[in-house]
C-alpha cells in the first residue's frame, strides 16, 4: 500500500490549531452534564449510516407477520376458536404480542453484538472512553440510542397494526410506550451480561435460541397463558413479553386487567430495565476501567 | 524553537504503581514532564508503559502512588483531567460504520463542542493529517498509515496542550512511519507535551527530548537519548558476524578488545570508543569475520546494557 506523500510547501510550522476551542474545564463541564446525550448521538450517527436496512426491516418484519398470522392464520382460527379469546379477533389479540415481541427481539440485537463490537471486535467504546465522558454515561449514551431505534421500529410497527384494524381502542398508542418497556427490561439485562463476554463462542447465538424463541413461543403471544399446562406456565411469568403483551392488550383492544395488575406488570418491567441498567454500568466499569 | 517553559509540572508521577493481583505491572515509578516536553518510555513489551499510559490518560486507577495531571488527580477529577488530553491509542478505535470526516465531528462532541467549531477544525485537521481527500471516505477504505493519522486528528480535535501517544507508529511501513513523524515533530514545535511510549529507539531518537528506559514496570533509566547513550554505552560499536555457530566460541577469544563484550546468538557486538580501531585489533588476533559492521550506539544498546536483553523480541 503506498501513500502519497505531497510535497511540502515550504512553510516550516503551521501551527495546527487556528480555531479555538473552548478551555477544557467548560469540555469537562459539559461532559459531565450531556455526556450520556453526546454518546447516544454517536450512536445515532452510526446507526443512521445503514438506516435503509433498519427501515426495510422495520417495515417488512410486521407486514410479513401480520399477513402470515393474522390474515392467513387468523381466518382458520376466528373461523373455530368460539370466542376463546374474547369478543375480538386473533389477528387483534396477537397484535401487541407480536408488537412487544418485535421491540425486544431488536432490543435482543442491539444489546449483543453491537456491545462486544464496543469492547472487543472494532473497540468502539475505547474512545469515548479516552474522553471527558465517563463510563456511566457510555453505558447510558448507548440505551438511549438503542431507545431511540426500538421507539421508531415500535411506532412503525404499530402503524401497521393499526392499518390492519387490529388496535380498536383509542388508548392504542400507549402500546408503544408499554412495547419500548418490555424491551428494555429484556435488553438491559441482556448487556450488562453482553458486556461480560471476554470471548464470542457462539453464545449470543444461544441466547436467541434458548431465550428469546422459547419467550416468544410461550410468553400467551399466539394463545392465552392459562391453556397452557401449569408447569410450563412460569416461561410466561418470568418473561417481560408476557407482562407486556398483557398489558399491550389491555391498551389495544380492552382486555380485561385489574388495576392492581396492571401496576405488577409495569413495575416488573421497571424493575428488570433498573437492575440491568445497574449492572451493566458496574461490568461497563470494571471493564473498561483495567 | 524550544518551548520548554519553567513552571510546574503538567504530569507528575511519584510511586506510581498498578497490579494485577501479584503481578506488578507497574511498579513504583517517579517522573516529572514539564510543559512543552516531549517524554519517552522506552521498553520491550509488557514493560508496563500501555498501563501506565492508561493511567495518566485518566481511565485506569492506580494501585498505590501519586499521579497528577495539569496538578489534578485523574481518579477525583476523570472528566477535568481527559480533557486536557489527546489520546492516540496503541489500537485504533475509529468508529468503521462513520466516515473519516464523521469520525471528528462525534469525538469533537464528546468535549461539549459546538458543530460551529467542529465542521471547520474537522477540515483543517483533515489537512494537518493529510487525510483532507479522503473526508467521505469510509474508515474501512484507509491503509494502517492512514488510520493511524486520522487516529492522531482525532485526538486533536479539543486543541490538547498534551498528546499522548501509545506507540504511535507500531504496525507501520517505513514511509508511513515518517509522515506520522513529521507530524508529530510539527505539534511538538507548536508546544504539544507529547508523552509517548514506543520499543522503537529510532522513534525515541527522533521525538523525545527525554526518556525513561522501563523495563518490569520498573524505570532503568533515565535521560535524553544523547546522555543515556553517553552514560551506559560506548560511541561506536563494532558488529561482527562469524556465523551463527561460531559466534560464541570467537567471543573468547575477542575478550580485551573494547570496553565491552555482548556475545548474541547472530553476532558478537563489540563497545569501543573507535569502532575501525578495534576491528583492526579483531584482524590483527588472525579472527576473520564474515561481516562487520561499525555504527553509533543507540538506545537499542543502552537497553540491552541495562536489561541484558533486546527490545523486540
Amino acid at each position: 500500500m503506498t501513500e502519497r506523500v505531497p510535497t511540502t510547501d515550504g512553510a516550516v510550522t503551521a501551527p495546527p490549531y487556528r480555531l479555538h476551542a473552548h478551555k477544557p474545564e467548560v469540555s469537562a463541564s459539559r461532559a459531565r452534564a450531556f455526556g450520556s446525550w453526546y454518546y447516544a448521538e454517536h450512536v445515532l450517527r452510526s446507526m443512521n449510516s445503514y438506516r435503509w436496512t433498519l427501515l426495510a426491516s422495520s417495515i417488512g418484519t410486521p407486514v410479513m407477520y401480520l399477513f402470515a398470522m393474522g390474515i392467513g392464520l387468523a381466518t382458520l382460527v376466528d373461523r373455530n376458536s368460539a370466542g376463546a379469546f374474547g369478543e375480538v379477533s386473533y389477528l387483534a389479540f396477537i397484535a401487541p404480542a407480536l408488537l412487544a415481541s418485535a421491540t425486544i427481539m431488536t432490543a435482543a440485537t442491539e444489546f449483543t453484538y453491537p456491545v462486544m463490537d464496543g469492547f472487543k471486535w472494532r473497540r468502539v467504546y475505547y474512545g469515548p472512553h479516552a474522553s471527558p465522558l465517563n463510563t456511566d454515561q457510555i453505558v447510558q449514551g448507548h440505551i438511549i440510542a438503542v431507545t431511540v431505534r426500538l421507539t421508531v421500529t415500535t411506532i412503525i410497527y404499530f402503524v401497521i397494526v393499526a392499518a390492519f384494524g387490529a388496535s380498536p381502542s383509542a388508548a392504542g398508542p400507549v402500546a408503544i410506550l408499554v412495547a419500548v418497556l418490555s424491551g428494555l427490561a429484556f435488553g438491559l439485562p441482556l448487556m450488562a451480561y453482553s458486556a461480560r463476554i471476554e470471548e464470542d463462542k457462539g453464545q449470543f447465538a444461544l441466547v436467541m435460541r434458548f431465550i428469546v424463541t422459547p419467550l416468544f413461543l410461550f410468553s400467551g403471544t399466539f394463545f392465552p397463558l392459562d391453556t397452557l399446562p401449569v408447569f410450563l406456565r412460569w416461561i410466561g411469568w418470568i418473561s417481560p413479553l408476557w407482562h407486556g403483551t398483557e398489558l399491550g392488550r389491555a391498551l389495544t383492544y380492552g382486555y380485561e386487567l385489574p388495576l392492581w395488575l396492571a401496576a405488577v406488570h409495569v413495575l416488573y418491567l421497571v424493575v428488570l430495565a433498573v437492575v440491568g441498567l445497574k449492572l451493566a454500568r458496574a461490568v461497563y466499569a470494571r471493564r473498561l476501567g483495567k | 524553537m524550544p518551548t520548554l517553559s519553567a513552571g510546574p509540572p503538567v504530569i507528575s508521577a511519584r510511586q506510581l504503581s498498578k497490579h494485577y493481583g501479584d503481578f506488578k505491572a507497574v511498579d513504583g515509578i517517579s517522573f516529572e514532564v514539564p510543559a512543552g516536553e516531549s517524554f519517552g518510555l522506552l521498553g520491550p513489551n509488557g514493560a508496563g508503559k500501555s498501563t501506565t499510559m492508561r493511567m495518566i490518560g485518566g481511565v485506569s486507577q492506580r494501585t498505590s502512588g501519586d499521579l497528577t495531571i495539569m496538578g489534578l488527580d485523574p481518579e477525583e477529577h476523570g472528566p477535568e483531567v481527559r480533557a486536557h488530553l489527546g489520546v492516540v491509542p496503541q489500537q485504533d478505535n475509529l468508529d468503521e460504520e462513520l466516515r473519516v470526516r464523521d469520525n471528528l465531528l462525534v469525538y469533537g462532541r464528546y468535549f461539549g463542542l459546538p458543530m460551529s467549531y467542529l465542521r471547520p477544525k474537522a477540515d483543517e485537521l483533515l489537512e494537518f493529517a493529510q487525510l483532507t481527500e479522503k473526508a467521505s471516505a469510509k474508515v474501512d477504505a484507509l491503509s494502517g498509515g492512514m488510520k493511524r493519522r486520522l487516529t492522531i486528528a482525532r485526538s486533536l480535535i479539543n486543541e490538547p496542550k498534551i498528546l499522548l501517544l501509545d506507540e504511535p507508529t507500531t504496525g507501520l511501513d517505513p514511509q508511513a512511519r515518517h509522515i506520522l513523524w513529521d507530524r508529530l515533530f510539527r505539534l511538538k514545535e507548536s508546544g504539544v507535551t507529547l508523552i509517548l511510549t514506543t520499543h522503537y529507539m529510532d522513534e525515541a531518537e527522533q521525538l523525545c527530548d527525554r526518556l525513561v528506559v522501563v523495563d518490569k514496570g520498573r524505570i532503568m533509566a533515565e535521560g535524553s537519548p544523547a546522555q543515556l547513550i553517553r552514560e551506559h554505552s560506548t560511541r561506536e560499536v563494532l558488529e561482527l558476524r562469524f556465523g551463527s555457530e561460531r559466534n560464541t566460541t570467537v567471543a573468547a577469544e575477542l575478550q580485551g578488545i573494547g570496553a565491552r563484550l555482548e556475545p548474541l546468538p547472530d553476532r558478537v557486538l563489540i563497545y569501543a570508543q573507535d569502532g575501525e580501531a578495534a576491528l583492526e585489533q579483531v584482524i590483527s588476533r588472525g579472527l576473520r569475520p564474515i561481516t562487520s559492521l561499525v555504527r553509533r550506539s543507540s538506545l537499542e544498546d543502552v537497553f540491552l546494557r541495562l536489561t541484558g536483553r533486546s527490545l523486540v523480541d
